[in-house]
């Protein structure tokens, strides 16, 4: 089993890297793009189980330390 | 007084921390290192800066679970001041002994260069002996520095008094260019609701005598000094 953990910030939190890279996508040509928000990508092997279980941990592990949810947002996908 | 100064793994302003406190505020400190457990003795943390953990996950947010934590937690609820300098700010944030986060400053640039600081609250532990209207001039160095928290939170920060510092400009103005990273409202550093907890970016421990180009930051250390020897003339 694997989970897939996406964090991105917050909608109200200034990002100046997504706004960075918006702007280079739209110098390189890629015109009519929208806003860009830059996040972390975490894969994270499990140990075969209750999927569900799995899923209430690793939500914890997401406020308690994969994640600042002052300034954060987080997915958990169990696969 | 006994200062303790923290050191975690890659720690990198401790040593500067420990000689301003030792041999220009004439204190007694010593290093404590994350696995230890206790503050047993010890009247004043500082938490210096530096690239804990290499600033993996987010900055401060691993070192803020290292054991050396749960023993500043319990140390800032009986009230003992706590100092955190620019990382370590960053954990007192992510340890949620003060409200918000530090992300990355607005420009996306690492910013190393001298800025002047407005004390916008005289009544707290680190801003106490500041004279009135004297700005301070230290030096900041940090990618991740631009203060956030929700407006709810800042509007508290505000009607409590709990912002201590302000970046401002050379007339003591705090507008947009003389702020380095972003932060709203120009926030440098803030206390928590009990004004025992402080954090800011800048960096007094490297303006601490007129030999490095500024002795400004040692009026931060001088105002704590003079906060805890207040605390045990009223004890006594």
């Amino acid at each position: 089993m694997k989970a897939k953990i996406i964090v991105t910030p917050k909608k109200a939190v200034l990002d100046p890297q997504g706004k960075t890279v918006a702007n280079a996508l739209e110098q390189m040509g890629y015109k009519g793009i929208g806003a860009v928000h830059v996040g972390k990508y975490l894969e994270i092997d499990l140990p075969a189980g209750d999927k569900e279980s799995w899923r209430g941990r690793l939500e914890e592990a997401c406020r308690k330390i994969l994640s600042n949810p002052v300034i954060e947002d987080y997915q958990v996908e169990i696969e | 007084m006994n200062f303790a100064v923290l050191q975690f793994p890659a720690s990198n302003c401790d040593q500067d921390a420990l000689h301003v406190v030792k041999n220009v505020l004439g204190q007694s400190a010593r290093f404590v290192w994350h696995k230890e457990n206790s503050l047993a003795g010890m009247d004043a943390v500082i938490v210096p800066g530096g690239f804990s953990y290499g600033d993996y996950l987010r900055t401060g947010a691993i070192a803020r679970f290292s054991p050396i934590m749960q023993a500043v937690q319990a140390f800032a609820a009986r009230g003992g001041p706590v100092l955190g300098i620019c990382n370590g700010f960053q954990i007192l944030c992510e340890a949620g002994l003060l409200p918000g986060a530090l992300i990355r400053n607005r420009s996306l640039q690492f910013r190393c260069e001298h800025i002047f600081l407005k004390i916008a609250a005289h009544d707290s532990p680190f801003t106490s002996k500041i004279p009135e209207g004297k700005l301070l001039r230290l030096p900041i160095a940090h990618g991740e520095g631009c203060y956030f928290a929700d407006d709810a939170t800042v509007e508290k920060l505000q009607a409590n008094r709990q912002i201590l510092w302000q970046y401002v400009n050379a007339a003591g103005e705090a507008t947009e260019r003389s702020n380095p990273n972003g932060s709203l409202r120009n926030i440098a550093g803030i206390c928590n609701e009990a004004r025992n907890v402080a954090g800011l970016m800048p960096h007094p421990e490297r303006a601490s005598e007129p030999l490095l180009g500024s002795a400004d930051g040692l009026l931060i250390f001088e105002s704590l000094l003079a906060w805890l020897q207040a605390k045990v003339a009223q004890a006594a």
